[in-house]
């Protein structure tokens, strides 16, 4: 064989040594960056999307001044005027004389939350009680209709009125939509990209370089981290904007556990992809793992309101507990120490899913 | 085995595999194969789809395990370690391979520029495989026979000394398919080595100085394209038909013929000197009280070879 090297060595000798392109690491990071801005659909869906997302929710849940009371008067003798002119004295009511199938037909509906019968000198109200705005309107109502007889208050009181941004829906929704965010974006992002390179064997092309193979893995990483700034920051600055959301706790343990929680996903998205060969088949597992997720782990609803039973399930999914550590930093200010639980079980699922994945991850 | 050059043992060996035994689940897609690549040749695997080619230069490149057999390639062995230093020196272009098709033409060849460490520049290369104008095209906008260049171009980038091309013009229009010799002879003129399947007769008969024909896993003939086509004894292909059928036996004692293959209605006859056996063949088909319908004759190529060794087109597969 000696002398199948000499010749081989010559030629090697040859080659020339260049240093025009960049790092592989960047080259690769700069490709999956390309390939993300130039796909304007998954443009939309990282960033359009969640910001459309918080100001449609936002906007049906906003916490302005609760809007007046809808009442519907039952029209049957000259007292229903009467009755609707008392109400409407108060402020808060909007009262409206009403035929009673109309009047039925507008509870029914909710158009309005409670229906006032006069009959003699007496008041019947009509509403459900399993409506909390009907219930309050029964109250409201009420006081109204008594003070209008004659009732007088037997203590004094005062109101004191607090509307503080932090408490408000739109506050606990910004951290849940970042959640779920980096949740998608990151199951997607890599679980897709992968799989698609997989199928069309750019993955078994790359295997026959020399690229490091941690440089191509690492790069998904680099690149998320790149574009999870960028759609944070979007619905952060629009939550800001338009509706006040301010971040109490420290930015810099924002930042930390966005990328932690950012990285957890980019893992379990790498884990997704690590054995299918087609899109059908990567679609289907990331269904199965995004949707308990959605369900239960406390996006729009507090992940408490459900049955005790299932809360070591739901306290334990990586989507919980970034939603926790994000609202416990967002809404309440606490230190990270508080978290410490949390960001854990996100650790745990971090490690575990890279480990695994990189252990079973088929290049062809 | 018998065309053997006598030249072989004398000249340095870039690729060698022996015993290679290839499984998988319901099929033997490799069946025992010794290959050997000279330094410097450009050398052809020849053979219909699922002949094994593909696994053969996958097995080779490094990127499937085999059964059994070894494999040596510029003097080293793939190891299941780390398996770098190997790779910076050849070149692979993959079948099946789909470039990402958001990117450019240049983005693409810088990508893979940048995995060697050694290597031609970015310029070279896209001149080398004729695509400057398209240097700033995205992949997913390119020609089929413009792609196959460019796959051609990221096996070119790293100034490998063997490269691997599986099936380069399969799909490609003549003019693709033109273009795409020219890249590949300049490469073999400028001292490189060639591993090359195809299952077009005259890419292997234009391309390759020796060509192994395989069929099922295994290899049933290896030689320089006209050692292959002189061992048919015969350097004419007479094809015809007939109004009714012939007695083969009268057919085949004909003289100068060496062979009679039936394919459907069409008989191909090899002979050796056509001025003697087309007359005789006329005759015979007067005496037997049958007609010509069609009659054609061309040089034997490989495909003939290979029809006279195994009784099937190339083509069929």
């Amino acid at each position: 064989m000696a002398e199948t090297t000499e010749v081989f060595h010559a030629k090697t000798q040859k080659r020339k040594e260049e240093t025009q392109t960049l790092h592989p690491l960047v080259e690769l990071t700069l490709m999956r960056v390309r390939e993300f801005l130039r796909e304007k659909e998954a443009v939309f869906w990282v960033f359009i999307f969640p910001v459309l997302m918080t100001f449609a929710l936002g906007i049906a849940f906003r916490n302005t001044a609760p809007d007046k009371t809808l009442v519907a008067i039952e029209a049957g003798d000259a007292k229903a005027t009467e009755i609707a002119n008392v109400l409407s004295r108060s402020p808060e009511i909007s009262a409206s004389v009403l035929s009673p199938d109309q009047a039925a037909q507008a509870l029914r509906s909710g158009k309005v939350s409670i229906v006032v019968k006069s009959t003699n000198d007496a008041f019947d109200y009509r509403f459900d009680p399993t409506r909390p705005e009907s219930r309050s309107a029964r109250l409201l109502v009420d006081d109204v209709l008594q003070r209008g007889k004659g009732r007088t208050d037997v203590v004094s009181v005062g109101d004191e009125k607090v509307t503080e941004p932090g408490a408000r829906y739109v506050d606990f929704l910004v951290p849940g939509l970042i959640g779920m965010n980096l949740m998608g974006s990151g199951l997607w992002g890599l679980g897709f990209t992968v799989v698609i390179a997989r199928s069309r064997k750019l993955l078994k092309r790359f295997a026959a370089t020399p690229m490091r193979r941690s440089h191509y893995l690492l790069s998904f990483m680099l690149s998320r981290l790149i574009f999870l700034v960028l759609e944070v920051a979007a619905v952060i600055v629009f939550a800001w904007l338009v509706f006040g959301f301010t971040v109490r706790g420290s930015w810099l343990s924002v930042t930390m556990m966005i990328m932690l929680g950012g990285f957890t996903f980019s893992g379990i998205g790498l884990l997704v992809a690590a054995r299918p060969t087609t899109i059908e088949g990567v679609s289907g597992l990331m269904n199965f793992i995004m949707l308990p997720m959605w369900l239960l782990s406390g996006t729009f609803f507090s992940s408490e309101r459900f049955p005790q039973v299932l809360q070591p399930f739901i306290q334990a999914l990586p989507l919980t507990a970034l939603n926790n550590i994000l609202r416990a930093l967002m809404n309440e200010g606490t230190s990270l120490s508080t978290s410490w639980l949390s960001i854990a079980i996100l650790l745990f699922w971090c490690v575990v899913s890279f480990v695994v994945a990189l252990k079973i991850f088929k290049w062809q | 085995m018998s065309t053997q050059t006598s030249t072989a043992t004398a000249r340095a060996v870039a690729l060698r595999c022996s015993g290679l035994v290839k499984r998988f689940a319901d099929v033997t897609a490799v069946n025992g194969l010794d290959l050997e690549v000279f330094a410097g040749e450009c050398f052809g695997l020849l053979g219909p789809n699922g002949a094994g080619k593909t696994t053969t230069v996958e097995i080779l490149e490094g990127l499937t395990p085999s059964d059994e057999g070894t494999v040596e390639l510029l003097g080293r062995h793939w190891t299941s370690g780390d398996n770098r230093a190997l790779r910076e020196r050849i070149g692979v272009q993959l079948q099946e391979t789909q470039l990402a098709e958001k990117v450019t033409v240049e983005e693409t060849v810088r990508l893979f520029r940048s995995f060697y460490r050694r290597g031609h520049n970015v310029e070279e290369v896209i001149h080398t495989v004729a695509l400057e104008e398209k240097r700033n095209a995205r992949v997913g906008k390119l020609s089929g026979g413009q792609k196959q260049r460019l796959a051609v171009a990221c096996a070119l980038v790293s100034d490998p000394e063997l490269l691997f091309l599986d099936e380069p013009t399969t799909g490609l229009d003549p003019q693709a398919r033109l273009s795409l010799w020219d890249i590949v002879e300049k490469f073999r003129a400028g001292g490189g080595t060639i591993l090359l399947t195809t299952h077009y007769m005259e890419e292997a008969a234009r391309l390759c100085d020796r060509v192994a024909i395989m069929d099922h896993g295994k290899m049933i003939a290896l030689g320089t394209p006209a050692e292959l086509i002189a061992s048919l004894g015969a350097d004419q292909i007479i094809e015809f038909s007939v109004t009714r059928e012939l007695a083969d036996d009268p057919v085949k004692r004909l003289p100068a013929v060496s062979h009679l293959h039936k394919r459907g209605d069409v008989y191909a006859l090899t002979v050796s000197e056509i001025g003697v056996a087309l007359p005789a063949l006329l005759a015979e088909i007067e005496r037997q009280q049958s007609e010509l319908v069609t009659l054609t004759t061309h040089q034997a190529t490989l495909e003939d070879v290979f029809v006279s060794l195994t009784g099937r087109m190339l083509r069929d597969g």
